[in-house]
């Protein structure tokens, strides 16, 4: 017997839960405090952001929200660590990526709330929309990703797909795309323990989901993904090696949903309320308030200071989304084609007349 | 006997079915402990195991492809797609397997499974998640397309899929899921899988609908009674193979059809319904068939959706410019 190749699986943590340095590397990001302190304002307003939604949705203002609480880490780390010509192909609750990259909090509200216009959002102009049908998004980011490398630009994809979406098919067979082409791109499988109502384990029996890659041929990982610090660094060193011409990579980064699956959903039918506690003690944000305070860069003050601006934030965002008139009823058909086709004009005069 | 929704409906039928037929296995993505995202399996699980009733990966090619596996095999499988807008993977399976395996194999092996999917707008849901997309797979030989409308046909028309020796598409118009509740005797009755269903009896004119498009249908069919208009009120229910015999006869009698449906018009169900009456019943009519429908455009985010879905007023509307038109 020989043995003809051999894989193994590192998992990356730079900030423990307590807020202290760990692992063999102190990553750049670890002491730029000035960065890491922009980075930590834009989860506690991602945070805030998403507690106001779902009092939205609650109340009837907003049709069925997707709370990215407890995600603040690992989408914050993403987009930090992503250039403006990257692309981004998200599937629909990374608003952390987003705020990174531009997106206004008003455009997520449009979305959730029923309008296509929040699809037509700031940042990027490159960065692909809101994905409903899981795993779908992770092929066209391989295209995305054969696009530059064909043109010879140094970018690259990331896209993110959750722990039960990584049973898709498309997945899989993104990561076979980016090895078959070596390309430049970086897939996030954001583990956050459950696919509405399916925990992890009944995804698959495999150890990870990051070897699920390696499979595929890829060099994969597995990080704490309530560690900013592990993802943002994670993040650019593959995004890195991606540019360079190394191909892609697949990163595993375990996080909680601290929340129910959407506002539709109550994971109390569900889960143990004990796991949830759980996880709550290893949330993102609390460990690098931790990080900050401890090296005195980060005070009570600044805190509460913080808090303030970001409610004020979300507030002006909200009545931004509220003020936002209905579309009218012509834009069903005003967006479809480049030039509407003859047929459907009298179709479009109808809905018109319909309406008056 | 007991008083119950739509979706309680479809949950008693497939209890029923567990009980009675150990080969009978329900699958999909939170079918199991969480009872379905719509609770259509609530319960299941529970009671019957989760060998009976599984969870499975997310993975909808995954489903279809094992549904046709256990078909094959002689179990009688149950999947679920949790949201029609989400039953795109499953259609290489649906058209290229189990629609074909009997003819294949000569009778060989056949797929005896049946997909349950809830579909159709008006529930402000986000995107993806409203279409109507029946005519797809109408529009492919060897399967059965099923839309019930009301508890009790839905829990008849359930137990005929799943017993039925050949696949079964088997669409939940979400929308009146929990619109009204009806008495449904738990007999295990089945109801036939080739048949109209006439709701109401009418001289002037016939209105032909299915799935949740039931409602308005019945509201406008009310209205026009009020204005002296009769009209019959057919549910189609089994959209493919079609029960055109019914519909045909009707048209005799009454002289005028309106169709009505809220998926979007070109090359729909209503297109099949209009071109076999201008086949078989041009003689009877008195009127042009009209059809009240969505717009040939992508259904939209909930905001515009009340403005694509056909409205009572459309329905009684037309009617009214046929009457006008042929009186
Ligand atoms: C192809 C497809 N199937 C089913 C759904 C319905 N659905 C929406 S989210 C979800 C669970 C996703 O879980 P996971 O991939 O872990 O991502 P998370 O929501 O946890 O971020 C399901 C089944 C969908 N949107 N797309
Ligand atoms: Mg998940």
């Amino acid at each position: 017997m020989t043995t003809v190749a051999s894989f193994n699986v590192e998992y990356k943590q730079y900030l423990s839960p307590a807020g202290e340095l760990v692992g063999d590397i102190t990553p750049d990001i670890a002491t730029d405090f000035e960065q890491l302190k922009a980075l930590y304002e834009t989860m506690v307003m991602t945070r805030v952001f998403d507690t106001k939604a779902i009092t939205l949705q609650r109340t009837g203002k907003l049709g069925t929200y997707a709370s990215s609480l407890g995600h603040e880490g690992v989408h914050v780390g993403i987009g930090s660590a992503m250039n403006y010509e990257d692309v981004f192909a998200p599937s629909y609750r990374e608003y952390g990526v987003q705020f990174c990259r531009g997106v206004k909090m008003s455009e997520v509200l449009l979305f959730w709330g029923g309008d296509e216009r929040g699809s037509n959002f700031s940042g990027p102009k490159h960065d692909f929309a809101w994905c409903v049908p899981i795993a779908t998004q992770n092929t066209h980011a391989a295209g995305a990703a054969l696009s530059f490398k064909l043109r010879k630009e140094p970018r690259c994809t990331v896209s993110v797909i959750g722990d039960g979406g990584s049973s898709k098919g498309d997945f899989l067979e993104s990561i076979n795309a980016a090895s078959a082409f070596k390309l430049p791109m970086v897939l996030v499988i954001i583990n956050n323990g459950w696919a509405i109502s399916v925990p992890r384990e009944k995804q698959s029996s495999g150890e990870t989901l990051a070897q699920k890659g390696i499979g595929g041929g890829l060099p994969s990982l597995q990080v704490d993904g309530n560690d900013l610090i592990a993802v943002h660094h994670e993040v650019k060193a593959a995004l890195k090696r991606a540019r360079e011409g190394g191909g892609a990579t697949v990163i595993e980064a375990i996080t909680y949903r601290i929340g129910d699956h959407t506002t539709a959903d109550d994971a109390s039918r569900y889960r143990d309320k004990d796991e949830v506690e759980n996880a709550k003690k290893l949330e993102p944000i609390a460990r690098v308030r931790r990080y900050l305070m401890n090296n005195n860069q980060w005070s009570v003050q600044q805190e509460e200071q913080l808090l303030e601006r970001c409610k004020r934030m979300v507030e002006s965002e909200v009545k931004v989304y509220m003020d936002t008139p209905m579309p009218p009823v012509t834009d069903m058909f005003d967006y479809m084609f480049a030039e509407l086709p003859h047929d459907l004009v009298s179709q479009r005069k109808f809905a018109q007349e319909l309406d008056k | 006997m007991s008083n119950i929704t739509l979706v309680e409906a479809v949950s008693l039928a497939l209890a029923y079915e567990l009980k009675h037929d150990n080969d009978v296995v329900v699958l999909g993505e939170d079918v199991g402990i969480n009872g379905g995202v719509f609770r259509a399996t609530s319960g299941l699980a529970q009671e019957f195991g989760t060998d009976r009733v599984i969870d499975t990966p997310l993975a909808e090619a995954m489903i279809a492809g094992m549904t046709v596996g256990l078909a094959a095999q002689g179990m009688k499988p149950v999947a679920e797609a949790q949201f029609m807008g989400f039953i795109y993977p499953m259609i290489e399976h649906i058209v290229c397997h189990a629609a074909r395996m009997r003819n294949r194999t000569r009778g060989r092996i056949t797929c005896p499974l049946v997909i349950r999917a809830p579909f159709g707008g008006g529930i402000h849901a986000p995107e993806l998640h409203s279409e109507s997309v029946e005519a797809i797979f109408a529009h492919i030989p060897g399967i059965r397309v099923v839309i019930p409308s009301s508890p009790s046909r839905a829990y008849g028309l359930l137990l005929a899929a799943i017993r039925n020796p050949d696949p079964v598409l088997f669409l939940e118009p979400k929308r009146i899921y929990r619109l009204h509740k009806e008495e449904v005797i738990d007999d295990g009755e089945e109801l036939p899988l080739d048949m109209c269903f006439e709701l109401r009896e009418g001289t002037d004119v016939t209105l032909v609908t299915w799935g949740s498009m039931i409602k308005e249908t019945l509201e406008a069919a009310d209205k026009l009674e009020k204005k002296g208009v009769s009209a019959e009120v057919i549910d189609v229910a089994t959209i493919s193979p079609i029960d055109m015999d019914t519909i045909l006869e009707s048209v005799e009698k009454t002289g005028r059809c309106v169709i009505i449906q809220e998926a979007a018009k070109h090359c729909s169900v209503s297109s099949e319904i209009s071109a076999t009456l201008a086949d078989r019943g041009l003689y009877s009519l008195l009127a042009p068939v009209k059809r009240v429908t969505g717009y040939d455009t992508i259904m939209p985010l909930f905001k515009l959706e009340k403005k694509y879905m056909p409205t009572t007023q459309r329905i009684i509307d037309t009617v009214n410019e046929i009457m006008e038109l042929s009186s």
